[in-house]
């Protein structure tokens, strides 16, 4: 499969733009000409990421022999094509457009949020009349409230529909349109809703004027009084390129870095609105040390002593360490340099699998299957266990422009997501089924295979979805098999991952994983696997993979950069491992009471926006950046704790500088390619009880890390996972349970629980990183009963 | 969207059966062709105006996002967002109407009836419709539209006729 699409001659004419003589695509508008060429004409309404409106008529120019002029963005060129953009009849139309586009304008520059970085103040100062004739009353618009994170003021609104467009044509979502005719019309949802899509925040980059503003940020601060500081954000496994705004060192808000490769021009609203979780109540400024049950704030000599006594007062097989893959490759690979330095093996970042068996027969990858652009030309993809809008935006955003390509989209899900793009084939099943319904796939590919693969691809039975899901990648030149969270957090995942590589091999399809934390892949190249070392060498000794180290009897382990009884997709396994170990040290940038029960001393780590650092996305793209905030407080980046340690420990090899000497080590890494084997190990479904739902986890799109947990602004968007379970309405009533109550499950835990007939029959929606749900994952399968 | 079997429960089956036949002119994915003719039916089974969920019921009929049928709902003249009367009476008042005494025809209707453009009569007699746009009747200027009827060169006696004769 070739990432670039190759490329067509392309057909060129020559125009002449005020007197510089150019070649341009055929078929370009004038518009695009002059941008690459540097010729700045004024626009509103104009974007090329979206369809051409030509609704504002600020771009008018002056077209030799036209009779009138010309909007620049709807003007195709044409061979001898001779523009002026500054004659006097292109600047008096500018002008003349301008004086209209500010008649019901307010002019309230001073107090809109917009002032600064407004396109309507500077194309009015650069290409306006410096006086109004207008005379008489201006309208004014009423106002919506459109959710927690956009503000509006529609008086200020020019009706370039940017907005409309972005969410029709981006989004996908449909969620604004232009409202009433003429002198009346006003951009509204007519109904007064939220703007709920994933990529809502868009709008207000997009938005020319003050009439859509950054809700979170209203009124903090000028654009000019701020530092632009360029970062990777880390909330899923795009890396998107962003720009946080700071000033004196805190920031105030997020904008999107163009980078076609990765997220174009465009920024997920978890993206653009995580950091605020990083001012929350409960960061660790200092650390904190457990002494006889009551905690102690130390320094970090202190601590640095303690931890280095603990790792050093067992044996170092009897520790374990769990990294989450949201943290840098420096600090993943400090820490298994230090692991392994101790010479303890188990360590592991796989905190969202539960299905290991096949670790030593598997491909082993954090891996798309190709560039993210590439996910745009892509003929047929099939998509298991994901709601890739909301696990991965930009991905969504990926394949929605594959389907407008006339690719064609299936799903085999657990839950039945709402997506922005045509289904050619969707099955809907409680998991345990999914693996059948994959085997079915693969059945109607013909498909034979070894041992209980072979088995599962015999028993499954053919139907018409699976007929259709295997015609559709097998007819496609560049098709895609992605694995999202329910695919990789199934119980039976192996099973998933080997039919979904065998499908790929008949159809010629590329196997792909959709992994929750933004360096997964960087974790798998540093070696934060309990099987392979720093570059995927296989490891002298198998350590305890996750599973391992939560049903094993570990004296110590190391938590780094997560919350145990909420990142992990095992954690009531894991606070039962951490309450029965002896030392639990917990690197973290947050202390939480869940975290104060288990931990036995509480080192202070940073987030990803206070600390530099690389990463490697989904795609494999390598990308690094720097601190973009101050941190309060006496945090430390992990892998100066760790390097910190290891002196203590007098180990060798971590006698770094900085973090560049770090960084050049990580750079030396020779990264293996590790072959799997084609007839994997895998397990099989367990078909549950009748009076038992089959427990169906996902982590919601702002409860995905500890970080947009605890952003406010996004906990009040409709996104918001509630303490509540899923339950099909067909269950409910065989259960017994009546609309909208509590129930109790396994005949203990009370929980609320709503009916959703998108959750499957026989399966219980369990919304992950809601403290309250979080003793249910102990569980496969779960007796429901009506609270009596 | 919970509720939107009742939502499209709204539409009446004459209703649905015009939306249909509206539909079926048109090749299958190109059903928000529909929605002008789809709104007129809704209208009509609504006793002239249309409300905001029956909008949604026939954007959900259609399957296309309710925003698209709340621009065309919102956007024509012939469309009544609120109860309207018995009788439709709307002056154009477009350049050629204007030219030829359509304000001074509004006038003399606004005082006979004792309403304003875009009010009712509180006998719920006659609605007169709000900033009608042109008709395409300009040779005959000035001219009304009452109940969907073209009455061309209109004069102040003629006015009152039409209107005294609705019921």
């Amino acid at each position: 499969m070739s990432d670039v699409a190759e490329k067509p001659v392309v057909e060129t004419v020559t125009i002449e733009v005020d007197g510089i003589s150019m070649d341009v695509p055929k078929g370009a508008m004038i518009i695009e000409a002059t941008d690459r060429a540097g010729i700045h004409i004024p626009r509103f309404c104009y974007h090329p990421k979206l369809s051409i409106a030509a609704n504002c008529r600020m771009c008018l120019v002056d077209v030799e022999k036209a009779p009138k002029p010309l909007p620049a963005c709807a003007t195709p060129v044409m061979d001898g094509m001779k523009v002026y953009t500054r004659s006097h009849r292109a600047v008096s139309a500018q002008q003349n457009v301008m004086e209209f586009l500010l008649i019901n304008h307010p002019l309230d520059c001073p107090i809109c949020d917009q002032g600064g970085e407004c396109e309507l103040q500077d194309i009015s100062i650069g290409h306006g009349h410096s006086v109004s004739r207008y005379v008489d009353r201006k309208r004014s618009v009423k106002d919506e409230n459109l959710g927690a994170l956009i503000s509006t003021e529609m008086t200020r609104c020019i009706h370039c529909t940017r907005c409309v467009r972005f969410l029709d044509e981006i989004a996908g979502t449909n969620e604004l349109g232009g409202m009433g005719r003429g002198d009346h019309t006003f951009i509204s949802t007519y109904v007064g809703r939220s703007i709920d899509s994933e990529l809502s925040g868009n709008i207000i980059d997009l938005c020319p004027v003050g009439a859509l503003t950054n809700k979170p940020f209203r009124f903090r601060a000028r654009s000019w009084e701020m530092r632009a500081a360029p970062s990777i954000s880390s909330h899923d496994a795009v890396g998107s390129n962003i720009v946080y705004h700071r000033q004196r060192g805190r920031i105030l808000r997020a904008v999107p870095a163009a980078n076609e490769a990765v997220n174009e021009n465009w920024l997920s609203d978890r993206d653009r609105w995580g950091f605020h979780g990083i001012y929350s109540d409960d960061r660790i400024t200092q650390p904190e040390m457990k002494n006889d049950r009551h905690w102690q704030k130390c320094g970090w000599p202190t601590a640095i002593k303690a931890a280095a006594d603990t790792l050093s007062g067992v044996d170092a097989s009897e520790i374990g360490f769990l990294v989450s893959a949201q943290n840098s490759n420096e600090n993943l690979y400090s820490a298994q340099k230090l692991a392994r330095s101790l010479g303890c093996h188990n360590i592991d970042h796989r905190i969202r699998q539960i299905d290991f068996v096949d670790d030593q027969s598997r491909v082993l990858t954090a891996s798309l299957g190709g560039s993210i652009a590439s996910l745009a030309s892509a003929d047929a993809i099939l998509i298991i266990g994901a709601n890739i809008r909301h696990d991965q935006p930009i991905l969504g955003h990926r394949v929605r422009q594959a389907s407008h390509a006339g690719a064609a989209i299936s799903v085999i899900n657990p839950y039945d997501y709402p997506h922005n793009f045509d289904l050619a084939a969707e099955v809907i099943c409680k998991p345990s089924l999914m693996v059948s319904e994959l085997a079915a796939v693969a059945r109607s590919l013909g498909m034979t295979a070894k041992g209980a693969l072979g088995k599962l691809i015999k028993d499954s039975r053919e139907n018409e979805a699976s007929t259709r899901i295997a015609k559709s990648l097998k007819s496609g030149e560049r098709g895609r098999v992605l694995l999202g969270q329910n695919a990789l957090g199934h119980a039976n995942a192996s099973a998933l991952r080997a039919l979904a590589t065998l499908i790929c091999q008949a159809t010629g399809a590329s196997y792909g994983e959709l992994p929750a934390f933004a360096n997964a892949a960087g974790a798998m190249m540093m070696g934060v696997l309990p099987h392979r070392e720093a570059g995927m060498a296989v490891s002298s000794q198998r350590g305890q993979n996750v599973s391992e180290m939560i049903n094993g009897s570990l004296k110590v382990i190391v938590i780094d950069g997560f919350e145990p009884t909420l990142d992990c997709l095992q954690a009531a396994g894991l606070q039962q491992a951490l309450s029965q170990a002896e030392q639990v040290i917990v690197i973290s940038p947050y202390v939480t009471d869940a975290i104060r029960e288990v931990a036995t001393l509480i080192l202070p780590s940073l987030t990803f926006l206070e600390t530099g650092g690389s990463l490697v996305n989904a795609a494999g793209q390598w990308q690094s950046r720097a601190a973009a905030s101050k941190p309060d407080g006496d945090g430390k980046d992990s892998w100066k704790i760790y390097k910190v340690i290891a002196d203590q420990l007098k180990l060798e090899g971590f006698d770094y500088q900085g973090i560049g000497d770090l960084r050049e080590e990580i750079s030396g890494l020779d990264v293996e390619t590790v072959m799997g084997k084609i007839d994997p190990v895998i397990t099989l479904p367990v078909v549950s009880a009748d009076n038992t739902l089959e427990l169906q986890c996902d982590y919601g799109m702002v409860s995905s890390d500890p970080i947009v947990r605890r952003s406010d602004h996004l906990q009040k968007t409709s996104h918001a996972s509630l303490a509540a379970v899923r339950l099909n309405p067909l269950d409910a009533e065989r259960l017994g349970v009546v609309r909208e109550e509590t129930v109790r499950l396994n005949g203990e835990l009370l929980v609320a629980a709503i009916m959703d007939e998108n959750q499957p029959e026989g399966s219980l929606g369990c919304p992950m990183g809601v403290e309250a749900l979080s003793p249910l994952t102990a569980h496969v399968s779960v007796a429901v009963e009506a609270d009596a | 969207m919970s509720g939107t079997e009742t939502l499209t429960d709204l539409l009446s089956a004459e209703t649905c059966e015009q939306i249909d036949a509206w539909v079926a002119r048109f090749p299958e994915d190109r059903k928000r062709s529909a929605v002008i003719q789809s709104l007129m039916a809704a209208q009509e089974q609504n006793g002239g105006y249309l409300t905001t969920e029956l909008m949604t019921a026939v954007a959900l009929y259609l399957d296309i996002p309710p925003a698209w049928a709340y621009e065309v709902g919102s956007f024509y003249s012939l469309f009544h967002l609120k109860p309207t009367g018995r009788h439709k009476v709307a002056v154009c008042t477009n350049i050629s109407c204007y030219l030829c005494g359509a304000n001074e025809l509004v006038t003399h209707i606004e005082k006979k009836l004792g309403i304003s453009l875009g009010e009712t009569t509180e006998d719920g007699r006659i609605t007169l419709v709000q900033e009608e746009e042109c008709l395409a009747g300009c040779v005959s200027a000035p001219m009304m539209i009452v109940n969907g009827h073209y009455h061309e060169h209109l004069t102040t006696d003629k006015v009152d006729q039409i209107i005294d004769s609705l019921e």
